[in-house]
């Protein structure tokens, strides 16, 4: 057995029996690979006795499953409305331009990936860009760019 | 490790111990924690106290706090015992700050807020007219204790409302207190809490659940959030309290989101001490009542805020919602009796059972009891979280508490309720809120989000925002919310892009009545609300977009005519960067070729003084071309 099945069975051994665990599954699953590796979905359906059909059905419902591989950096622009009528759509566009990747990318060296979220909850400090689950305002977006490329470890001096 | 409470004696003690040890306690710089601050870089602050006291050799207490509500401010910083309210300390400015103000008892002018209008300066929350008109209940402890500290919590009161509840009163007399309080649902729909309680204690069953709502979708609300990061105690001891009043009810669940990880990370730490400190657990207090809450995350859909489909996403199935009746009360989770609220509702359960329903219905209306928390944000100078009594108009809560909008804009209209709200214009300025004006006027409660819209916004491009939000969260189901908002969102993006026809307008308003009155769930319901509520009321900025294909607001770039202003510094860099050629050097300076345009919009990025601007197509353009 490869060494992502076995881990992807280590996580599944921990919920066996309990009811209504898929989703705990699945996030620890992606929280241990960073997506859904299709070795480790076989291994959930034949453990929890769920079909693969299913599985597909509740993980691709959620925005927050992935199904390919993701970058080291995940940038996330806030677009809820509080962002929304502060111009976040700009800065979504000036990020676009700035990492050469649509919202929803990967960079083919998974360094980073870009995408948007709908509210992270810091409404006031609207616009808001999550660099790695860290919120932070974007009074320039440019600067926000330049500060990922330099740094390319995460976005945080 | 302490001990397990478990009589009310025991916890009385303990209650008089800690008050005691808070009363006494001395120097203490409170470091707001909230998403907002953290967001500012308070983290940093708060490290910067813990060494910088040490370093200093101060006796002081530092203690990371929930969202102390004027997140403008951020990073806050409250230093007891004077109750001095900073803003804006920064990790750099904490040496100062321990030196001066911690240590020899001085204060630090440019931290603290002044107010715009008088010049005066408020040295203490309760000066600034932001906190003056608030009625703090559901958000009583936030910015007060430690949230992941239950002795913290427990030394201000909390978890005596469980005890009276548990020792001194029947599961009816606790409903029946609720009742008289005249809460109502938090999440937005606004059912009668006390009502809902006591149908779910009516219904037979041997095993019943109580649900926790944490699925605070709304994009531009953070009410709940900030209630389970910064008060989690008071959540589960609400809960605790519903379990006991339904009756029956054994296990309960906190549904949160998955983007509030911090809340997640809080609630389960919370939940560890309740259940080390016997709040949780079996046989709480020594009353013999079991009571266990399991902590169960999201995974970013929307519509797992409604509460059938919430369910079945805690049962791990693929998540849509099903037709009522039977209600969830009846047939929930499981299909078993289950009992859900907002977080916010269970917040002020305790404040409720400790001081009575009449103390809570002194506040609000005759129809909507007590106080609502709101997360003021969009074009206002005071952004941050609130909470007002129910009935205060919405011009009070925008300017009194709200401050006004940002670069004294011109207000334009006021957005609440999320994606499923609508938009109220200047003109009702002074309606009260409350559930029931709100719906009067085509928005709705919902979960507490309010963003102010100025004159710069365009309404048009404001409706399809949220309608393409609506549109991608909406679960599939059932086809007016899938077609009816795709077909809409059709419309609107016609619009926006200067391609409107004759007769959009009420094909959207057919469209919309349609979708409203045939979906499934209250998603569908509410989908069409912002784009009927800004028809009703800036008609003329959809016309201005079908007729004169121009924006009004000038937000929209994909219409209308660009222009080069008068404040142009000739640097060339929309010449330059121009896809199309459009911009066109002369003696005089830049001006762009309307016919060549394409509106890409690139010169509007490049621009580095924002002196292109786009006004609506001129009629002489329209003869040339």
């Amino acid at each position: 057995m490869t060494s992502v099945a076995e881990r992807a069975q280590e996580i599944v051994s921990n919920y066996k029996g309990k009811e209504g665990v898929l989703i705990h599954v699945l996030q620890d699953i992606q929280g241990e690979f960073g997506y859904l590796p299709e070795e480790a979905v076989r291994v959930v359906s034949e453990e929890l006795g769920i079909s693969l059909a299913e599985i597909y059905g509740v993980a691709s419902f959620y925005s927050r499953f992935y199904f390919v591989p993701r970058g080291k950096t995940i940038v996330r622009v806030c677009r809820g409305t509080a962002c929304h009528v502060r111009g976040s759509g700009r800065v979504l566009g000036k990020l676009e331009e700035g990492l050469g990747l649509k919202s929803g990318e990967t960079s083919p060296d998974l360094k980073f990936t870009l995408e948007t979220v709908n509210c992270v909850g810091c409404c006031a400090l609207a616009p808001v860009v999550v660099v790695n689950e860290k919120p932070q305002t974007v009074l320039n977006p440019d600067k926000v760019v330049a500060t990922l490329k330099r740094s390319g470890n995460g976005g945080q001096d | 490790m302490v001990a397990r409470i478990s009589s009310r004696m025991m916890l009385e003690v303990l209650y008089k111990d800690l008050a005691a040890r808070r009363a006494g306690a001395g120097c203490v710089v409170k470091v707001c924690m909230g998403n907002g601050c953290l967001a500012a870089g308070a983290e940093d602050v708060f490290h910067a106290f813990s060494l910088e006291v040490d370093r200093q050799g101060v006796e002081a207490k530092v203690i990371p706090t929930g969202c102390q509500g004027y997140c403008q401010g951020a990073p806050i910083v409250t230093i007891e015992p004077r109750s001095l309210f900073l803003n804006k300390v920064m990790a750099f400015d904490v040496a100062k700050v321990v030196d001066i103000v911690v240590k020899r008892g001085g204060e630090l002018i440019q931290h603290f807020y002044r107010n715009p209008d008088t010049g005066t300066i408020c040295r203490c929350a309760g000066e600034m007219p932001f906190f003056q008109h608030q009625v703090k209940i559901a958000l009583r402890n936030l910015g007060q204790i430690n949230p992941m500290d239950i002795e913290d919590y427990i030394s201000i009161g909390g978890y005596l409302a469980l005890s009276r509840a548990l020792t001194e009163m029947t599961p009816e007399e606790v409903i029946a207190e609720v009742k008289k309080s005249g809460l109502r649902g938090r999440g937005g729909a606004g059912f009668p809490t006390g009502v809902k309680w006591e149908s779910a204690r009516r219904v037979k069953g041997d095993r019943k659940f109580v649900i926790c709502n944490g699925d605070e979708g709304d994009p531009g609300a953070f009410m709940d959030a900030s209630l389970m990061e910064g008060d989690p105690h008071a959540v589960i001891e609400g809960m605790i309290i519903c379990a006991y009043a339904v009756g029956d009810c054994r296990e309960g669940y906190i549904y949160v989101r998955e983007e509030y990880p911090l809340a997640v990370k809080r609630l389960g730490i919370a939940l560890e001490q309740a259940r080390e400190y016997g709040f949780l657990g079996r046989n709480i207090l020594g009353t013999g009542f079991d009571f266990d809450i399991q902590l169960k995350k999201g995974a970013g859909a929307f519509v797992c805020g409604e509460s059938t489909t919430l369910m079945i996403s805690i049962e791990g199935k693929r998540p849509s919602p099903r037709v009522t009746p039977p209600r969830s009360v009846e047939q929930g989770l499981w299909g078993l009796p289950t009992c859900l609220n907002n977080v916010e509702t269970f917040a002020n359960i305790p404040a409720i059972v400790l001081n009575g329903g009449e103390w809570y219905a002194q506040y609000g209306t005759e129809t909507s009891k007590g106080t609502k928390a709101f997360c003021i944000t969009g074009k206002v100078k005071n952004t941050g979280l609130i909470e007002v009594p129910m009935g205060m108009t919405l011009r009070r809560v925008v300017y009194d508490v709200g401050g006004g909008i940002l670069e004294d804009g011109k207000f334009k209209a006021v957005q609440t309720g999320g994606p499923s709200g609508g938009c109220i214009p200047e003109t009702h300025v002074e309606t009260p809120v409350d559930f029931e004006s709100l719906t009067r006027l085509g928005s709705m409660m919902g979960s507490g989000g309010m963003v102010v819209v100025d004159e710069k916004n365009c309404m048009v491009e404001f409706a399809r925002f949220f309608l393409s939000f609506t549109q991608q969260e909406s679960c599939g189901k059932c086809p007016p919310c899938r077609i009816g908002t795709y077909e809409m969102l059709q419309i609107l993006d016609r619009i926006v892009a200067g391609q409107g026809q004759e007769g959009d307008i009420e094909r959207l308003e057919e469209l919309g009545r349609m979708i409203k009155k045939t979906s499934l769930c209250g998603l569908g319901q509410s989908a069409p609300n912002p784009v009927l509520s800004t028809i009703c009321y800036f008609r003329a900025e959809y016309e201005a977009h079908i007729r004169n294909r121009g924006c009004p607001a000038r937000a929209c770039t994909t219409l209308g005519a660009y222009v080069i202003g008068p404040d142009c510094i000739l640097c060339g860099l929309c010449r330059h960067s121009c896809p199309y050629g459009a911009v066109i050097e002369r003696r005089d300076g830049f001006f762009i070729e309307n016919a060549l345009c394409k509106r890409c919009g690139t010169c509007l990025v490049v621009c580095p003084t924002g002196c292109i601007r786009v006004e609506p197509e001129l009629q002489e353009e329209a003869v040339n071309t």
